[in-house]
């Protein structure tokens, strides 16, 4: 199949444009705030060390799992906020589930797994179902399912909960060992002894899933047209309904996902500890990755690098770690307003070359005419 | 009353509107290429061509929308560059546009005073202006009227005072008679030249050209984004403008001899749509088409022609009544089930509902078609086949594009529309709803979508024709029906009907004189 290669240049020319305004508003920032900027740069563009980049990949996996459950819901216009009390909720109810040892080994990790998609998937589907027969906008009600989230779950951790002798963190029932899943070791590309999360196999499953689904299938179609136009979606048969309701409990599924990785290959329990916020870097995630598999699975590497780089912002420039919350924020914002303009160019270009095309092949017949 | 003007010889005054040697270049397209135009002061003068001829750039590059690449623009004599609306209303230049700008819960004072509060204020002293110029020109404009009573051709005159509340002299119409029944064509025409006869300079865009010949002095006719001819309309017919403006022979829409049979396809019983408020949007709607019958049907925009389409393809579920495909039920089934048991639609508005404008013209044959051959095998699109039926339809229905991996936005109206009747064609519909199947493309996809109605028509479809263009319905239906505040309220035969018929009925004039 034929690349085409300007498609494809003015694909990547939003996210870099975007990278470069916020290096340069972030050294604006910095100057203004009288901080070395040079250092600063130093530090985070030095070349990441071989148990950072194991660091980095793993921090790339979670990403990508929670920019993938946002981008189901990006691709038809459905605003899903609600991924990160989704995932937290399914992850506990799977930390659960697996912390109770009913099955054994790998098939407990198995169900775990779909207990976590379930859950996820019904969390999200209150949403879904309050647009399609209340009218309620998901953006609204899933933010409001995501305190509900929050706070239901800490009220069940406490009855959940395990204690552990000299310590007063509160968890669920550590995983036995045969319910982990095992790192996989990068040895022999990195000389560092730390291990690359077993489930990064599933976040690039789900990547290939969620190219194959939407490029591939008549589902994907539908949510894709629903996406670009709901009315002509209409008209062309599809119960957009249906695709609301459907849409949003494939986004929480995959929601159910994100926490996986670090039950099943880190924290082997749910605790007060579990990182938050993991759905809202998905959604900066996939709004720079474009909802396209790769673009996401670049930018969630990004993400991590700068994530993982930023550690040593304090020690090597004096300069808080924040440093990069506010460089990541100027990218998402700017590749927002990037998108649209190399949109309106590429649409543009394209009516011109078309036209061209159609004016060099009439240009014989015309002369025709004229003689 | 302007033969006698019309006969002198002007040359002493300055033209009004000169544009010489007028080119304006898009990435990769000359929209306009060495455009001249002599428009003379208190003369109507018409600009014709075709669709994507060129005429709206030239407005905009008149309007001050757009700058020129090259040329001159001079106005009563003196040279000016425009840069935008406002310098162009400065120098006199005003634009009503076919796409009403008012606000509905306004009044008519309000809309007008609204972005031009320095002039008269917004109280009493721009009430009686307006009362003025509503005098003067004959427009019957009542200043405290709320815009959301009043009807189509009532907000046009609205628009044409705000124009002359702003002092233009020069206006430029477009494509003022397209949302106009016949009646209220006539009306303007005279406001027209009222307009005129008071000194005023009014440019006027249209393609239909038996209008043009009737109220313009001047006729200039842009083909492929120049001007081919400036022509007398005393001295030239509509047939001859039409060549000039195609550049070759034009068909008009002629059916051929009946190819009705008794076979029924579509049968709508007492059809009925509750509205918002207390009247229905359609109200008991029966109706017939029978295998190799086109039904037309009639009537002044937004008296339930698009909600008749939207219930027989099951974007609406009716509140009473039934609607049967080939004698079995399809009231209430969902749009897919509709399309599938064999009904073809083209919708009115093309971008709202008939295209994916950012995707590529493959997966636009494929909406609407999402579990038909040749597009899947089972739940997977099947990208290769869908690409050769594409290729297909490109070439039989002559859609115009250098590739069908481009999208579907950046092709032509026309090749857009040929596209959208393509696709449906191709799938051999047993009844097809054509909703203004010509709306806004030129005349050679016009001739063309005509001649695939018809020979769709010969094959024994039967097509359901809803139309604005009285023309396009009668040349093409075997009965016409016209649609007034939701009820089928006459029904006629193309064949003797008149248009003045036809126009009485849209708006209920025929039932007033009983």
């Amino acid at each position: 199949m034929k690349v085409d290669f300007r498609r494809l240049g003015l694909g990547v020319a939003a996210p870099v444009l975007a990278i470069v305004v916020a290096l340069v508003l972030t050294t604006l920032i910095l100057l203004v705030a009288g901080d070395p900027v040079l250092a600063v740069w130093q530090v985070l563009f030095k070349v990441p060390l071989p148990r950072q980049i194991v660091a980095i990949v793993n921090e790339a996996t979670v990403l990508y799992l929670s920019a993938v459950a946002v981008a189901i819901g990006f691709k038809m216009n459905l605003f899903n906020i609600g991924v990160d009390g989704q995932y937290r909720i399914a992850s506990f109810a799977a930390a659960v589930f697996a912390g109770a040892h009913f099955l054994p080994g790998w098939l407990n990790i198995i169900v775990a797994i779909l207990v976590s998609m379930l859950t996820g998937a019904v969390w999200a589907l209150i949403a879904g179902v309050l647009k399609v027969t209340r009218g309620v906008s998901e953006v609204i009600s899933t933010i409001m399912l995501n305190y509900i989230a929050t706070y239901l779950v800490a009220f069940m951790l406490r009855g959940a909960a395990v204690k552990v002798e000299g310590s007063n963190a509160t968890s669920t029932q550590i995983l036995a060992e045969d319910s982990r899943v095992p790192g996989i070791s990068i040895s022999w590309l990195a000389n560092t002894s730390n291990k690359v999360y077993g489930l990064v196999l599933l976040a690039i499953l789900i990547g290939f899933l969620y190219w194959f689904v939407l490029a591939k299938t008549r589902f994907g179609f539908d949510l894709r047209a629903t996406g670009q136009s709901e009315s002509a979606a209409v008209a062309s048969g599809v119960n957009v309904k249906r695709m609301i309701v459907t849409s949003m409990v494939l986004s929480g599924a995959a929601a159910g996902l994100i926490g996986m990785p670090l039950l099943f290959g880190q924290d082997y329990a749910y605790g007060d500890t579990v990182q938050a916020g993991l759905g809202f870097a998905g959604m900066s995630v996939a709004l720079l990755g474009r909802n396209h598999p790769i673009g996401m699975a670049v930018s969630a590497l990004l993400w991590g690098y700068l994530n993982q780089l930023s550690n040593g912002l304090q020690i090597g420039a004096g300069v808080s770690d924040r440093l990069v919350l506010i460089i990541q924020g100027i990218i998402v914002l700017s590749v927002v307003v990037a998108y649209e303009v190399v949109r309106r160019a590429r649409q543009r270009l394209e009516q011109g070359r078309v036209a061209r095309e159609l004016a060099m092949q009439a240009a014989p017949a015309t002369k025709e005419v004229a003689a | 009353m302007s033969a006698a003007l019309f006969a002198q010889p002007t040359s002493l005054e300055p033209l009004a509107v000169e544009l010489t040697g007028i080119t304006k270049r898009f990435p990769g397209v000359v929209a306009n290429r060495d455009i001249s135009l002599q428009v003379r002061k208190g003369t109507i003068h018409a600009i014709v061509g075709e669709n994507g001829a060129g005429k709206s750039t030239l407005m905009k590059i008149l309007y001050g929308v757009q700058a020129p690449d090259e040329g001159t623009i001079a106005i009563n004599g003196a040279p000016v560059h425009l840069k935008s609306p406002t310098e162009a209303i400065r120098a006199g230049i005003g634009m009503v546009f076919q796409h009403f700008m008012l606000a509905d819960n306004f009044t008519v004072l309000e809309n007008v005073v609204l972005g031009a509060e320095k002039l008269y204020g917004i109280g009493d002293a721009a009430r009686a202006q307006i009362r003025k110029i509503s005098d003067d020109y004959g427009l019957r404009v009542e200043p405290d009227d709320l815009v959301a009573d009043l009807g189509v051709g009532d907000r046009q005159r609205i628009e044409i005072l705000k124009v002359l509340y702003r002092g233009a002299k020069i206006l430029i119409l477009d494509e003022p008679t397209a949302v106009l029944v016949p009646q209220e064509v006539t009306e303007l025409f005279s406001n027209l030249r009222d307009l005129k006869a008071e000194g005023l300079t009014v440019i006027f865009i249209s393609h239909k050209l038996d209008e043009v010949l009737s109220v313009a002095d001047d006729i200039t006719v842009i083909r492929r984004g120049t001007t081919v001819a400036a022509v007398d309309p005393k001295k030239v017919t509509a047939r001859q403008l039409a060549e000039l403006m195609v550049g070759s022979e034009l068909p008009s829409p002629q059916t051929e001899e009946s190819t009705v049979t008794d076979e029924v396809r579509l049968e709508l019983r007492g059809v009925s749509l509750a509205g918002h408020g207390q009247a229905k949007v359609l109200d008991n709607i029966d109706l017939v088409i029978h295998a190799g019958e086109i039904l037309g049907i009639a009537g002044v925009e937004g008296n339930g022609q698009a909600e008749l389409v939207e219930t027989v393809i099951g974007m609406r579920r009716p509140d009473a009544g039934q609607v049967l495909l080939e004698g079995s039920e399809i009231t209430g089934a969902g749009v897919r089930e509709i399309r599938q048991a064999g009904v073809g639609y083209i919708p009115e508005d093309r971008h709202r509902h008939g295209l994916l404008l950012e995707a590529p013209l493959w997966e636009n044959m494929i909406l609407g078609h999402q579990t038909e051959a040749p597009n899947v095998k089972g739940p997977l699109i099947d990208a290769k086949a869908a690409k050769a039926d594409t290729e297909q339809v490109v070439t039989k229905f002559d859609v115009r594009t250098p590739s069908i991996l481009v999208t579907a936005g950046s092709l032509s109206g026309g090749n857009q529309q040929k596209l959208i009747v393509g696709r449906e064609m191709s799938h051999k519909p047993r009844v097809l709803i054509a909703a203004h199947p010509t709306r806004g493309v030129d005349v050679g996809a016009q001739a063309a979508i005509w001649d695939l109605i018809k020979a769709a028509r010969r094959e024994g479809m039967a097509v359901l024709l809803i139309s604005a263009d009285l023309e396009e319905l009668v040349g093409l239906s075997d009965t016409i029906v016209v649609i007034l505040r939701g009820k089928l309220s006459g029904q006629f035969d193309p064949d003797v009907v008149t248009r003045e018929q036809l126009g009485a009925a849209m708006t209920g004039a025929d039932q007033e004189d009983e």
